[in-house]
């Protein structure tokens, strides 16, 4: 297994595949719906200018989150390892 | 019906569904709200190899669950309405994703075409997908199109439409996707139990039912424990496998369920469907570009402050010459209607209640068709989401959502906006706590109307201070807006703020017809309220500035000094037609001075001579007198009616803020519309028609009146900030919050805080005053 972190700790142009979505009620229905679920593939594309909320690209579309939204989900790093790492 | 077939129109936001309506149905479309919800609704006819096909267009959606009203009114129509068959509009450079909301309405029943739309995009980003192959493995039509152009969208009507024809008069034939070892026994214990039962079963398919049970849609539930007792059965046995995901997978039925529907649409897929040429990253590189600069942490907040202004100027700089051929066209309806009418009341109920009311909702009616166009462009262009990208950090803080800053500037953020486009661009946010909480604070802005009320009176007391005193006065709206809509947002409209997770849709050329169709929609909206409501409360406050009229006596008194000036007229004309001009000019102060000395209330006037004496070259001093008697009796009559009787009964409670009866008349009309403050202060001091923006002869006579100091002033210009919105915009916000409770709350609640404010600035100010 790779390692877990939250998606909030994902720095911009990181790649990461998603291991789990704790997120029950409203916020995890709309995360599931644009296809935010284990296994896919995510990487962070930028970030608002106050750091928050968070721009993510999924397959062939990009959505944006809030940080305290990103917090329900938790990522595999190894999956895709990055050369800084 | 005249149609015989129904086609609905379904798919994700910006997807291309609205294009591909529009492109189907032409003009013959029309909008309108779902009863209760500010949901649009959109149906339209369109011709298909010689049949006529009655469209309609969902609202745009990525699922079927009950969670928005959109949802809602999605699923709604499609089970209560049954078209014969739904085309799923799908962005296929995102076919994952799209076709979750596909799946879903496969596992419904309903027969089902798929439109793969924005293809040409697909194409340049090296995707390639097997069109016939997706239709064969999915057991429907499946069509490529590009929605902009009208590429494939006929064929795709044409195929939807057989397919509907085929499957007409049979069953609807839900898909049924394996959900796994945990959830499909129970499934199958559920379906029988609702099939034996009928349970519901006459509009939704048995296995849809039990799925919505075990995803605890409330919307279902409701529904079945209205239906019958199997209702408390199935929620035990979804609470049971709940239960038991908790316990073994640490999961629960709505994400397996969700894992499951995204494990079939890539099994889908995975068949040879779809090609994907380069990675995840390396895609949407032209609009990655775009946003590196548009988004960037310090260009990109400049350029969108750019661009918020730019739009602000140019629909109001733009809109000025359509608004003046407005005002034109009704000034000049006004003056015809004047000639033809005999004086009296029918006149002054056409002209001043009917063309005047009209007239002055209408001269709006540029500034919204401006404002929607650009708006629409933003929208449609993908701009949109980066604004509200980029400025949610900021507005979350006050409950407010990043889409919030539109309907604020609109409403006069940049002093001189309008709140009624302001609370209709509130459309643009799909989180409705946010939503409402926007449009019953955006009136706090400084709009246009408001300006001459502010200029009048900073010209009088602050005349030193003056550009600080408006950028003050801008900020305390914003101030109010934001505060305001903090508290409400922990209060009437508490609730967890809706998540964010929004599509930012790659940047996108917006199609000139596309706006053209929103833009005409939203002013036939507002021209349609125009006529109606509108009209009705216009004639009702005229009548309340009218009646009672003054009692015969008042009038006959009025009338013998207009007939002595006569008298002195005709005499003087037959003496003395040799006059010298310098004479004439002699006379005219005088003989103001003396009409004033006549009138009754005109006991402390200044002695000024009237604006219209200091320019009128061929102004005769009879007409003045006759003019300042006009204005006594117009005054008269303003204090005589309910609306001023209600002034007056208010002076001992808005004496607390320095208001006497003269301004409580004025901010009664000022409800009607901001403008008409000043006028009507004018007529209440017996200046009779004073132009708002030119307002020289009532400043005089305020900075005379004693009963004004800059404590009172500095109180009426937060209150006019402050309370009631103007009618038009409480229409305006009824329409949008889809019901009159809150455009009552928002009418009652803002003048209450604005009189608390103006008391507070009075009281201090006053006390200020005498102390320094
Ligand atoms: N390239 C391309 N753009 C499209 C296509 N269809 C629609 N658009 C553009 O995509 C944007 C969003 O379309 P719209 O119809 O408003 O999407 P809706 O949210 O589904 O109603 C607009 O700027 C359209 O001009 C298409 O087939 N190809
Ligand atoms: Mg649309």
């Amino acid at each position: 297994m790779g390692k877990t972190i939250p998606l909030r700790q994902l720095a911009v142009g990181q790649r990461a595949r998603i291991a789990k979505v704790d997120a029950h009620g409203e916020l995890g229905r709309r995360i599931r719906d644009m296809g935010l679920i284990p296994g896919a593939e995510v990487e962070v594309v930028g970030r608002a200018p106050l750091m928050d909320p968070v721009a993510l690209r999924l397959k062939g579309f990009t959505l944006s989150l809030r940080n305290n939204e990103a917090d329900f989900i938790a990522v595999d790093i190894d999956a895709k390892p990055r050369p800084q790492e | 019906m005249s149609a015989n077939v129904i086609v609905a129109l379904a798919g994700n936001p910006n997807s291309g569904k609205t294009t591909a309506f529009n492109e189907y149905t032409g003009s013959r479309q029309h909008v309108g709200n779902y009863p209760g919800i500010t949901v649009e609704k959109k149906e339209g006819i369109a011709r298909v190899d010689g049949r006529e096909v009655r469209v309609v267009d969902l609202p745009g959606t990525y699922s079927l669950t009950a969670y928005t009203q959109e949802e809602v009114v999605a699923r709604r129509v499609l089970v209560e309405d049954r078209p014969d068959v739904v085309i799923d509009v799908i962005n296929a450079g995102a076919l994952e994703r799209n076709l979750y909301l596909a799946v879903q309405l496969m596992e419904l029943g309903i027969p089902v075409a798929l439109g793969l739309n924005m293809i040409d995009e697909a194409r340049k980003q090296g995707l390639r997908i097997d069109a016939a192959r997706l239709s064969q493995l999915l057991d429907l039509p499946v069509v490529e199109t590009v929605a902009r152009t009208g590429e494939g969208l006929k064929d795709l009507m044409s195929a939807a439409v057989s397919h509907g024809d085929a499957r007409r008069g049979t069953p609807w034939k839900p898909l049924e996707i394996s959900y796994g070892p945990d959830l499909d026994p129970v499934l199958a214990r559920m379906v029988e139990r609702i099939e034996a039962a009928r349970f519901l079963t006459d509009k939704y398919p048995a296995r849809w039912v039990a799925l919505k049970y075990l995803e605890s849609d409330e919307d279902i539930r409701a529904l079945g424990r209205a239906a019958g007792p199997l209702a408390a059965e199935l929620e035990a046995m979804a609470a049971e496998v709940a239960r038991h995901l908790e316990a073994t997978l640490n999961s629960y039925p709505e994400a397996v369920i969700a894992d499951y529907r995204y494990g079939y649409i890539s099994g889908v897929l995975r068949q040879g469907v779809m090609t994907r040429h380069d990675e995840l990253s390396q895609r949407l590189a032209a609009s990655d570009r775009m946003d590196r600069v548009l988004t960037h942490r310090l260009l990109g907040p400049v350029i969108m402050l750019a661009v918020l202004y730019g739009i602000y100027e140019i629909t109001f700089a733009i809109g000025e010459y359509p608004m003046g051929w407005v005002e034109a066209f009704f000034g000049w309806m006004n003056a015809t209607a004047s000639a033809a009418l005999p004086d009296g009341l029918l006149k002054s109920l056409v002209v001043s209640g009917i063309i005047d009311g009209v007239g002055g909702v209408m001269g709006f009616v540029p500034l919204i068709m401006l404002m929607f166009m650009m708006i629409a462009f933003l929208e449609d262009s993908g701009y949109m989401a980066r604004v509200a990208y980029m400025l949610d950090r900021v507005f979350r803080l006050f409950g407010l959502h990043g889409c919030s800053v539109m309907p604020y500037i609109v409403s006069g953020g940049i002093a001189g906006g309008c709140a009624v486009p302001g609370v209709m661009a509130a459309r643009t946010l799909r989180s409705p706590r946010e939503r409402l909480a926007t449009i019953l604070t955006a009136p706090f802005m400084t709009c246009g109307a408001k300006l001459p009320v502010f200029i009048l009176f900073v010209g009088v007391f602050f005349a030193q201070q003056e550009a600080q005193a408006m950028f003050a006065l801008t900020l305390l709206g914003w101030g109010m807006a934001l505060i305001v809509a903090r508290i409400l947002r922990s209060t009437v409209i508490k609730g967890e703020s809706t998540p964010f997770v929004m599509e930012l849709p790659p940047y996108r050329l917006p199609t000139l017809r596309g706006i053209l169709i929103h833009t005409w929609e939203r002013t036939w909206q507002y021209i349609k309220k125009a006529g109606t409501v509108i009209l009705a409360i216009s004639i009702l406050l005229w009548a309340a500035m009218t009646f009672p009229q003054l009692p015969e006596d008042r009038t006959a008194a009025f009338e013998a000094q207009r007939a002595a000036i006569t008298a002195q007229k005709e005499a003087a004309e037959a003496g003395g037609e040799k006059a010298a001009e310098a004479e004439t000019a002699d006379a005219d102060k005088s003989a103001s001075g003396a009409a004033v000395a006549e009138a009754p209330a005109g006991a402390d006037q200044a002695g000024e001579p009237s604006e219209a004496a200091a320019e009128g070259e061929k102004s005769d001093p009879f007409e003045e007198q006759l003019a300042a008697i006009d204005a006594e009796e117009a005054a008269a009559g303003l204090e005589y009616s309910i609306a001023g009787r209600v002034g007056i009964a208010l002076e001992s409670v808005t004496g607390a803020a320095g208001f006497d009866w003269r301004t409580n008349i004025a901010l009664v009309g000022g409800f009607a519309a901001k403008e008409v403050i000043v006028s009507t202060l004018g007529t209440a001091y017996s200046l009779g028609e004073v132009d708002a923006e030119d307002a020289g002869s009532l400043a005089e006579r305020i900075k005379a009146d004693p009963h004004w100091t800059p404590a009172a002033a500095a109180a009426l210009m937060v209150f006019v900030l402050l309370y009631a919105p103007c009618f038009v915009t409480v229409v305006a916000i009824k329409q949008e919050s889809g019901s009159w409770r809150w455009a009552i709350f928002s009418t009652v609640f803002s003048t209450i805080l604005a009189f608390g404010l103006a008391v507070a600035v009075y009281q201090i100010g006053t006390a200020m005053l005498a102390g320094g």
